[in-house]
């Protein structure tokens, strides 16, 4: 039966690829106990200086070994990636060029309508040049406090001023919100309860993450969960070791979004249980398969407990966590298909001030800048986008986009199941909108060595 | 004719001309990996045709015993597509055997296209596929190629039509639960 066959073939290559810790960058495999970072996206006018900027941003650089090495020491963790037109400004050869995805050349501002962003969250609406095809790199500085972010933000300027056509094409600033106890976004939903596990990686994956996945899932030139190396780009040098992130700029309406929660809720408690209908989680963090009832605040911040819980068992209609709760849609575990083919490693952090709780809105903006990073944007992200996010048939549910982060219009609703008739929102507004997104290349640091010493005069 | 049939009312019959070219010019809607046939009364489908190699009948007809073998220990194996019916058709033209695979569900193929791909792999699907002419056999590292074979074979429809349109097979099959359910009580209360 072709089925075993199958199975079996794919079971000899499940032998344990060694990660090359010294060349992944350490956004891929880390997170850096940062309190602040920044976002600076670039413009290369000229080659030669797009070249100077990376050959001495590539000094700053941690790898996730050294990051782990020096993690208690360090103040700075600095992270380097790159558009497809970016590439091309630093001097890159068109066969290399041509060895990229489509989706990846195309860049996100041109996927717009396959990926939802339209109307208001389309990219001609989008800010800081994001959608503008002279976007060619982004520097991500995470911070551990405020003075170490001001002191790196200068030497950045000091670099810039170096390079040749070397522009600044916008920045953000971002910044934890307190209590800095636990991580959580401006609607007050503690954040970072699910990251898959990497097969060698030597992470112990909590409680109901799963089996560590295959490296080549998230990381160019290992095997990914179909047992096989994928192509990848040309040379293997700029390759190896890389990734591809998925930037999106999400603005959080929170006057919106709490006055929704009033017009849903009498009380504080009913208010907090509309909530985390939307989310599936309480916003402590507890799952609502867990805690379907009352929040738990104790099991949402237990790491070992707040993400151990599957569906197709414990809660198959629904009325715990709603079929098109933003968790079911994101994560539809054990009620996915291929799950393991469509995971993604979520990085980023909120921006802008939050809002005191009481106040009314006061139309600054603030939200959260966040990086998905996989090895196929196509299979990986913007499936979810596509499909798991916008679609508005998702579990059959007919009229519904994800209530939190899903493309909404003000026609489209929202069911929760409940016995003996559910209720269904009608009208549901959009609480996010997004201000900017991009598609970047990840490169392993020997790649961004090689990037840097690219000799333009011998491009093909 | 396509606006009015689209009222998605399962209760009354209808058909949808479809323009040359399988699009309605004016509201293509964008997939993943290029744009999207439309879902007709019919829901979604495709038609995929192509020439075998030639002297490979035998193993269709291999095949088609693999794929009953799989479903019945497996019933859920295709599940992920949300499919209504498949049908598999060996015909000639001029002295050549062509394949046609033809399926009829309830999502557009680009939303699952990979996952049908897995699937291809998993139930045996390869095997057949890999006897057609000009299918790319590096479709394991390269599953794009895969996805734009398929779509380079797709014939679109020029018409269809539905006795119980844009009923889902999971409506559909909610509904045969549901008078299962009415003859149990029923008995019951005997």
């Amino acid at each position: 039966m072709d089925l075993t066959i199958t199975r079996s073939e794919v079971s000899q290559t499940r032998k344990v690829a060694m990660l090359e810790f010294d060349d992944i960058q350490h956004l891929l495999l880390t997170r850096a106990p940062a309190l602040k970072a920044r976002y600076e996206f670039l413009s290369f006018r000229v080659g030669v200086g797009g070249r100077a900027w990376a050959a001495a941003i590539s000094e700053t650089i941690h790898s996730a070994a050294s990051m782990r090495a020096s993690v208690d020491q360090d103040k700075r963790w600095v992270t380097a990636a790159f558009t497809w037109n970016g590439l091309r400004a630093l001097g890159l050869d068109e066969a290399s060029l041509a060895s990229f995805p489509e989706e990846f050349k195309q860049g996100m501002a041109a996927r717009a309508q396959m990926l939802g962003d339209t109307g208001v969250n389309a990219p001609d609406h989008w800010v800081g040049g994001l959608a503008s095809p002279d976007l060619h790199a982004i520097v991500i500085l995470f911070a551990r406090d405020d003075a170490e972010h001001d002191r790196c933000v200068s030497e950045h300027e000091k670099l810039i001023a170096n390079c040749p056509g070397v522009e600044v094409l916008s920045v953000l600033d971002l910044q934890a919100i307190r209590p800095f106890g636990y991580a959580h976004e401006h609607f007050g939903y503690r954040d970072r309860l699910s990251e898959p596990a990497i097969e060698g990686n030597s992470v112990e994956p909590t409680p109901g993450t799963g089996e560590p996945l295959k490296p080549g899932e998230f990381i160019l030139g290992y095997p990914d969960e179909y047992g096989v190396i994928a192509d990848s780009p040309r040379p293997e040098v700029l390759a190896r070791n890389g990734s591809y992130m998925a930037y999106r700029r999400l603005e959080e309406h929170v006057g919106k979004f709490r006055e929704f929660l009033r017009q849903h809720g009498d009380t504080v408690e009913e208010q907090e249980l509309v909530a985390a209908k939307l989310m599936g989680r309480w916003r402590s963090g507890a799952p609502l398969v867990l805690a379907p009832e009352k929040d738990d605040p104790g099991l949402g911040a237990d790491m070992r407990r707040n993400n151990d819980f599957t569906y197709k068992e414990l809660d198959p209609h629904g009325y715990a966590v709603p079929l098109g709760s933003h968790i079911r849609r994101m994560n539809p575990r054990d009620m996915g298909h291929n799950m393991n083919r469509r995971r993604m490693i979520r990085r980023g952090a909120p921006y802008g001030p939050p809002l005191p709780e009481g106040a009314p809105d006061d139309g600054v903006e603030r939200g959260i800048a966040a990086f998905v990073i996989c090895a196929s944007l196509i299979r990986q992200f913007e499936f979810a986008q596509n499909v798991w996010i916008n679609d508005r048939n998702f579990n059959e549910l007919g009229n519904e986009r994800d209530p939190i982060i899903g493309t909404q219009d003000g026609t489209l609703e929202y069911k929760i199941p409940k016995r003996p008739i559910r209720k269904k929102i009608v009208g549901l507004p959009a609480f996010t909108t997004l201000r900017g997104g991009a598609y970047f290349f990840l490169p392993g640091l020997r790649a961004l060595g090689y990037l840097a010493s690219l000799d333009e005069s011998r491009r093909a | 004719m396509s606006s009015e049939s689209k009222t998605e009312d399962w209760s009354k019959p209808a058909a949808m001309a479809i323009p040359k070219g399988g699009y309605f010019q004016d509201k293509v809607e964008q997939g993943r990996y290029g744009p999207i046939f439309p879902k007709t009364p019919a829901c979604y489908g495709f038609s995929i045709l192509a020439k075998i190699i030639p002297g490979r009948e035998d193993v269709f007809y291999k095949y088609a015993k693999s794929i009953e073998e799989t479903i019945a220990a497996q019933p859920d194996a295709l599940a992920v597509l949300q499919l209504h019916y498949l049908r598999w058709v060996l015909f000639p033209i001029k002295g050549d055997t062509y394949f046609m695979y033809q399926g009829i569900f309830d999502t557009d193929f680009d939303k699952y296209t990979e996952d049908a791909v897995t699937l291809f792999g998993i139930t045996g699907l390869r095997t057949v596929f890999e006897n057609l002419e000009g299918f790319p056999m590096d479709w394991q590292t390269n599953p794009a190629a895969f996805i734009k074979f398929v779509r380079d074979h797709q014939c679109p429809s020029f018409l269809e039509y539905a006795e119980y349109p844009y009923a889902s097979a999971t409506e559909i099959k909610k509904a045969l639960k549901l008078k299962a359910a009415f003859s149990t009580m029923l008995d019951q209360m005997q």
